[in-house]
C-alpha cells in the first residue's frame, strides 16, 4: 500500500475507535445528539412566545437554522475533550510510538467528529420539521446550507484540536467550554442582532456563527430579520465561506505543528 | 559499538524549558544487549521517563546520539517505531473500548490485516490471562489487568525492544506480582526489555543488568549482584549517650566494617556483611569497654544510601 493509502487506512482505524465508543456508550452519545434538540425546545417553547413576529410566522423558522449553527459550535467541546483526554491518558503517546501515519491521529478525529455532526444535523432537522420549520428554496439549496454548516464545523474542529492539544488537562477544557457559551449567544442564533445595542450588534454580526446562520436561513428561505444594511449582513454567504476557510488556514497548521512538537 | 547492542545512547542531553533541575538528561549513556532485561533504576526526577521518551522517539533530545537496532532515533524515527513497543507510565489503552477492541485497533494501526489482528489479539489475551475479561470495557479492569493489557498491546508485532516505563507504579501488591509475572514471560520469550523503576526490589526481581540513574546520568551499572557488592551491605547504627565515646566505638567497630564508617553527631553507622555475628561482636565489645549505647539497630540500606554511596555526601540532605 502507498503512504497515502496507509494514512487513509490508519485514519479510518482511528475514526472507527470513536464509532466503537458510540456503540459501547450509547447513552452518552445519544445525550450529546439530543442536547441541541433540548436547546431548540427550550428556546422555541419557553422564549418563542415572547418573540414579536408577523402573524403566521413561527419563531422556529428563525430559530432552527440558528440552532444548527449553534450545534456546530458546541461540537467544538466534544473535540477538545476527546483530544485532551487522549493526550492526558497517554493514548496519544501510544499512537505516536506506533509505525502508523502521524496525520492519521488528527484525521481520524476529524472523520469521527464530522460524522457526529452529520447525525446531529439530521436529528435536529427532523425535530425542526416536526415543529413546523421548512426549507422553501428546494433541496439543492437546503443541501448547500447544510454544506455551509458542516464547513463551519470542520473549521471549528481544528480550533478544538489546537486548544485540546494546548491546554494542560481536561479540567482546563471545562473553562474553555464556559467561554463557548457567550460566543454562541453573541450572534444572530436566537434573536435579530438589530435588537442589541449598536456596538454589541456589530460584534454579533461579525461572529462567524451569525454569517453561517444568516447564510443558511437565506438558502433555506427562512426569515432573517438581522440582515440589515451592513456589509457583513448583506454578504453573509461570502462570509460563511471565507470565515471558516480563514479559521482552517490558521488553526490547521497550528494544530499540525502542535501535534508534531507535543511534549518537546 | 557492537552489533548486538540493541539500544545505544551516547551523551544524550535534554533540558526542559523552565523544568526543575534533574528532570532532564545530562550526558546519558546506555548500552543494552539483545535478549537482556536492563533495569533503569532511579528516584523520581532522575530522568528515567525522559530517557524512555527520547529512545522511543516521543521526545527530541537537545544533543547526543541514540540508536535502536542501529537506527538513529532522530533521523530514522519511522524505522525505530517499527521496532519498538512502549508500555507507558500510565496505561495507554482506550478505557471505553473492551480489551479485545483495544488490541484489534492497535493491531490494525500496526498494519496487520483484520483477521490477523483478531487472531493476535485473542492469542495475547490468552497469554496474559485476560480472555475472561476480553469483552469488558477497560474501565472495569483492575490496575494490574490494565497494565497487562498495555503489555499485550505492545507485543502485537514482536518488537526488537520493549520499553516498560514504571510498570507497577500505583499498583497494589497483588497487581505488582501480576505485572512482574507478565514481564518475566516476555523475558522467557527472549524480548529485549528496558525497564524503568524506582523500586530496587523490582529491578532486582526482573533485570539482568541495572543502570542507576541520578540527575539525568548513569552513575553505576552492572548485574544486580555486582551492584549489591558495590553498594555494600547492611548497616549497624549505634547511637551513643556521650560524644566522647565516639572515637572509641569507631575503633571497636573497625574490624567489623565492610566499608567506610560514617559518624554523624553521636550516631556511628557501620556497614556490615555478617549481620548476626556483627551484632553479637559489637555488643560484646561495647560491654567489655563499659560503653552503654542508647540504641543499636541493624537495617537494610535505603535507596537513598545507595545513591549516597555512589555519588558522594552532597546528596545527604
Amino acid at each position: 500500500m502507498t503512504a497515502l493509502g496507509w494514512a487513509l487506512a490508519d485514519s479510518w482505524a482511528i475514526a472507527r475507535r470513536t464509532l466503537t465508543h458510540w456503540r459501547n456508550q450509547p447513552g452518552l452519545i445519544v445525550f450529546n445528539w439530543f442536547f441541541p434538540v433540548l436547546m431548540l425546545l427550550m428556546f422555541g417553547g419557553l422564549l418563542g412566545g415572547a418573540m414579536d413576529f408577523p402573524a403566521g410566522e413561527s419563531y422556529y423558522e428563525l430559530l432552527v437554522p440558528g440552532i444548527f449553527a449553534l450545534a456546530m459550535l458546541f461540537g467544538l467541546e466534544g473535540t477538545m475533550t476527546a483530544v485532551t483526554t487522549d493526550k492526558e491518558k497517554g493514548v496519544t503517546d501510544r499512537f505516536r510510538s506506533l509505525p502508523m501515519s502521524s496525520t492519521a491521529v488528527v484525521m481520524g478525529r476529524c472523520i469521527a467528529d464530522m460524522l457526529d455532526s452529520v447525525v446531529t444535523l439530521v436529528i435536529l432537522a427532523a425535530v425542526g420539521l416536526a415543529l413546523g420549520w421548512r426549507w422553501h428554496e428546494g433541496l439543492p439549496a437546503a443541501l448547500a446550507a447544510f454544506g455551509l454548516l458542516l464547513l463551519l464545523r470542520f473549521a471549528l474542529l481544528w480550533v478544538g484540536i489546537f486548544i485540546g492539544l494546548t491546554v494542560k488537562n481536561p479540567q482546563s477544557v471545562t473553562m474553555v467550554q464556559v467561554l463557548v457559551w457567550p460566543v454562541g449567544f453573541l450572534s444572530s442564533t436566537f434573536v435579530a442582532t438589530s435588537t442589541m445595542p449598536d456596538w454589541l450588534g456589530t460584534v454579533a454580526q461579525w461572529n462567524p456563527l451569525s454569517s453561517t446562520a444568516t447564510a443558511a436561513r437565506s438558502l433555506f428561505g427562512n426569515p432573517d430579520p438581522s440582515s440589515t444594511a451592513t456589509w457583513i449582513g448583506t454578504h453573509a454567504e461570502l462570509a460563511a465561506v471565507i470565515a471558516p476557510l480563514l479559521l482552517i488556514a490558521v488553526f490547521l497548521p497550528l494544530s499540525a505543528h502542535r501535534f508534531r512538537t507535543l511534549s518537546r | 559499538m557492537t552489533t548486538e547492542c540493541v539500544i545505544e545512547a551516547v551523551g544524550v542531553r535534554k533540558n526542559y524549558k523552565g523544568g526543575t533541575a534533574g528532570a532532564g538528561l545530562n550526558g546519558f549513556d546506555l548500552e543494552v544487549r539483545a535478549g537482556t532485561v536492563t533495569g533503569l533504576l532511579g528516584p523520581n526526577g532522575a530522568g528515567k521517563t525522559t530517557a524512555v521518551r527520547i529512545l522511543s522517539t516521543l521526545l527530541e533530545m537537545d544533543s547526543g546520539t541514540a540508536a535502536i537496532a542501529g537506527y538513529d532515533v532522530r533521523r530514522q524515527g519511522a524505522e525505530v517505531r517499527r521496532r519498538i513497543g512502549l508500555v507507558g507510565q500510565y496505561a495507554a489503552v482506550d478505557e471505553v473500548l473492551t480489551g479485545r477492541q483495544n488490541l484489534v485497533m492497535f493491531g490494525r494501526l500496526n498494519h496487520l490485516g483484520h483477521a490477523v489482528a483478531v487472531k493476535k489479539a485473542d492469542e495475547l489475551l490468552e497469554r496474559f490471562s485476560l480472555t475472561a475479561a476480553a469483552g469488558q470495557a477497560v474501565t472495569k479492569y483492575s490496575g494490574g489487568m490494565r497494565r497487562r493489557l498495555d503489555l499485550a498491546a505492545s507485543l502485537l508485532v514482536a518488537p526488537a525492544v520493549l520499553f516498560v516505563d514504571e510498570p507497577t507504579t500505583g499498583l497494589d501488591p497483588a497487581g505488582r506480582i501480576e505485572v512482574w509475572n507478565a514481564v518475566r514471560q516476555l523475558v522467557d520469550g527472549g524480548t529485549t526489555v528496558l525497564l524503568t523503576t524506582q523500586y530496587l526490589e523490582e529491578a532486582d526481581q526482573l533485570a539482568n543488568r541495572i543502570s542507576m540513574l541520578k540527575d539525568g546520568k548513569v552513575v553505576a551499572e552492572g548485574t544486580p549482584d555486582e551492584l549489591k557488592t558495590q553498594l555494600g551491605s547492611d548497616w549497624l547504627d549505634l547511637v551513643l549517650a556521650d560524644p566522647a565515646e565516639v572515637q572509641r566505638v569507631v575503633e571497636l567497630a573497625g574490624p567489623l566494617a565492610d566499608g567506610e564508617i560514617r559518624v554523624t553527631d553521636v550516631r556511628v553507622s557501620v556497614p556490615v556483611k555478617d549481620r548476626t555475628r556483627a551484632l553479637v561482636t559489637i555488643a560484646n565489645s561495647l560491654h567489655e569497654a563499659k560503653i552503654e549505647p542508647e540504641d543499636i539497630t541493624l537495617r537494610r540500606p535505603t535507596l537513598d544510601e545507595v545513591f549516597l554511596q555512589l555519588t558522594g555526601p552532597e546528596v545527604a540532605a
